[in-house]
């Protein structure tokens, strides 16, 4: 059984269509990505999946069961972290914890193994509120308290919006554990390099979805070739490139520009016509296309496709 | 039960939830009761002198003499008196009859009117008193018998805006009516609605628990509250002010229960219409504080009003409640007397309930994002 079957599911929110025919499934322990940019629809699509929405169409189970007509039955085997983290601020870190657990019918000790991993690093401060808590901490109590009824399916909205970068890497880490829990977890995140840690990931934009497989086959599903074009006046040099007949795309990537080049065009002319333009020693290589890229290009795809 | 245990510690740990649970009544009621309790110093009386005889400048003289009064101006004629209110400069008119000396001579009494100033209750109560007094003191020395039962002078005390001048202490059950439907409305609708903002009500309804139970345990520990406030305000007005409860107290005590469940249901309905805290303060407030206030007949007599606040009171719970518990508390009646108006509140609640339990969703509300 799959561990989650969406078809056709749409939402509107008056007249604006947030989620546009979605129908994707999860395998079970499958750690699945949403990535998308802030009102792509990853949201919304959640809260779907987690019944807090009864969508305008379609059709979505949860192991089998359905988030509209099952849900009571479902919400048992849910656990949710909302985008904003769901703590009581003025309560500490251990009422926090015992609160979530009682509400769910279990206790701390029932399921300690599982979230042991993450709440041992945050056990020190068990007497602290959870207002005064860091970023990180937060998110590691927030987890915690999804977690500890032991759900089958894991819902988790932005959890590293807003978080470190050595928590954000700690937080995945924590996920890839739980996912040898058998756990199916279903993340949205706006960060493209943590998508590289998923199974499989999913680009939304705008309430679509633009594709969805491994992170490795989306990557190696770029068409062109990729070259990244490095000098220290980035800014001049993308100006130059975009004014190019040759070039057929350019984007700004870290430190350098990431372009492709339209058929039968060599990196060769760009370098020459870039002296010309007075940008001299321009380094060329050839790049291997990051989810960023992917999504760029999808993104204008997108766009063109809706201008006809 | 753990959302019980949790909500006692929300509220434990908020100073200014805990301001408003117990440092409001406890304020209110003393500045109810002190502030209404000024002593009289030379309040300004005007005299109507309709006999212009020994008697009626004796007792002139002996009330401008006094520590209390003095006279602030002479009046020619009854229609003096309403302009002479309105520039609210005197506390009392006292008028002195026709002939009162001959009158006193003849038939061995005499009639003072002391008409007062009912809009400031305990100032007339106050007034009237120590005129009765100096009329008294003066009729003992025209009979020569200070024992005397029978005061040659007749004091006839009326009230001017406020007639029938109930007891100076109602404001205690106006305080209770008032606190009740500020605790259960606007504590229990900011903290229900305090859980959409800050999000957390998204993992409640994912949770197991059902909506009831969510509302249950948010509203339990309001519902205890408030009944220790209303044994603390009660303990308070008797020993600092000295008002004992006149009815029965258990009586008094579960018509309070079904105020404060009415006060809760109201506060759940809030918070179920609303998603952001300021506007379920600014609702609890505008719609529930102002007309209790203003309406229950708390301070300012329905009797009074044109009939259409009239009409518009008789859908406020507050009017009510404020009858029955001033029917229990001053005059010691017993349930005989207010089973209409106990039915009215528990109709209310009755309704008001359905409605939020119908209001309050499952899941959440469209709009939410």
């Amino acid at each position: 059984m799959k561990a989650i079957e969406a078809k056709n599911i749409t939402h509107h929110y008056g007249k604006i269509t947030a989620v546009d025919d979605l129908s994707f499934t999860v395998g079970e322990g499958e750690l699945f990505g949403f990535i998308g940019p802030d009102g792509a629809g990853k949201t919304t699509l959640f809260r779907i999946a987690a019944t807090l929405i009864i969508p305008s169409g379609g059709r979505m189970t949860l192991f089998g069961l359905n988030v509209v007509s099952g849900f009571r039955e479902l919400r048992n085997h849910i656990g949710y972290m909302p985008g904003r983290f769901s703590l009581y601020q003025d309560l500490t870190v251990e009422e926090n914890l015992r609160f979530y657990a009682t509400i769910f019918g279990t206790t701390i000790k029932e399921n300690y193994y599982l979230i042991e991993p993450i709440y041992r690093q945050i056990e020190p401060f068990k007497k602290r509120r959870a207002g005064q808590l860091s970023g990180g901490m937060k998110q590691k109590l927030a987890l915690s308290c999804a977690l500890i009824h032991k759900p089958r399916v894991l819902i988790l909205d932005e959890p590293t919006t807003g978080v470190d970068a050595v928590s954000r890497t700690e937080f995945w880490e924590m996920l890839e554990g739980l996912k040898e829990e058998g756990i199916t977890i279903i993340v949205s995140t706006p960060y493209m390099d943590e998508a590289l840690r998923c199974d499989r990931i999913a680009l939304m934009q705008q309430g679509r979805l633009m594709g969805i497989d491994t992170p490795a086959a989306i990557r190696s599903a770029y068409g062109r070739k990729l070259w990244s074009v490095s000098h220290p006046e980035r800014y001049r040099l993308l100006l130059a490139l975009r004014k190019m007949p040759q070039v057929a795309a350019s984007e700004p990537f870290g430190d350098s520009v990431h372009m492709t080049l339209h058929e039968g065009a060599i990196p060769e002319d760009v370098r020459r016509m870039l002296d010309e333009a007075g940008i001299h020693d321009a380094a060329i290589n050839e790049a291997t296309p990051g989810i960023e890229d992917v999504f760029l290009e999808l993104m204008k795809k997108e766009v063109r496709r809706s201008e006809v | 039960m753990a959302f019980v245990r949790k909500e006692f510690l929300h509220i434990f740990r908020d100073f200014r939830t805990l301001i408003i649970l117990f440092g409001i009544p406890a304020a209110q009621i003393l500045i109810f009761g002190y502030a209404v309790r000024t002593d009289l110093k030379n309040a300004g009386v005007a005299i109507l002198d309709n006999a212009r005889d020994e008697v009626s400048q004796e007792l002139t003289k002996k009330i401008d003499a006094s520590e209390f009064f003095y006279i602030n101006r002479q009046l020619d004629s009854y229609d003096e008196i309403d302009a002479t209110f309105k520039q609210g400069r005197i506390k009392a008119v006292i008028i002195f009859p026709d002939r009162m000396a001959s009158g006193i001579a003849r038939e061995g009494k005499a009639t003072v009117s002391i008409i007062a100033d009912g809009s400031e209750p305990n100032t007339a109560s106050l007034v009237t008193g120590y005129v009765t007094g100096i009329l008294n003191d003066y009729s003992a020395t025209l009979t020569g018998d200070v024992t005397s039962s029978m005061p040659v002078i007749n004091p006839e005390v009326r009230m001017y805006f406020n007639p029938n001048l109930e007891s100076h202490f109602m404001f205690v059950p106006g305080v209770i009516t008032l606190i009740l439907i500020l605790i259960c409305a606007l504590m229990t609708s900011v903290t229900i609605v305090r859980e959409k903002e800050f999000g957390t009500m998204e993992v409640l309804l994912v949770s197991p628990l059902k909506p009831w139970q969510i509302i249950v345990g948010k509203v339990t520990p309001y519902f205890f509250l408030s009944l220790v406030n209303v044994i603390v305000i009660l303990l308070m007005a008797w020993f600092v002010f000295g008002l004992p409860v006149r009815g029965s107290i258990a009586l008094l005590i579960s018509e309070c229960m079904l105020y404060i469940l009415l006060g809760l249901s109201i506060g759940i309905l809030v918070s179920a219409s609303v998603s952001k805290m300021e506007n379920a303060i600014f609702i609890s407030f505008l719609a529930l504080m102002l007309p209790s206030l203003l309406l229950s007949g708390f301070i300012f007599p329905i009797e009074n009003m044109p009939k259409i606040y009239d009409y518009v009171s008789m859908i406020l719970p507050p009017r009510w409640f404020v009858e029955i518990i001033r029917a229990i508390m001053i005059k010691g009646a017993g349930f005989g007397y207010i089973w209409k108006e106990t039915a009215i509140l528990a109709g209310m609640t009755m309704i008001l309930m359905i409605i939020s339990s119908r209001k309050f969703k499952t899941r959440l509300e469209e709009g939410e994002r």
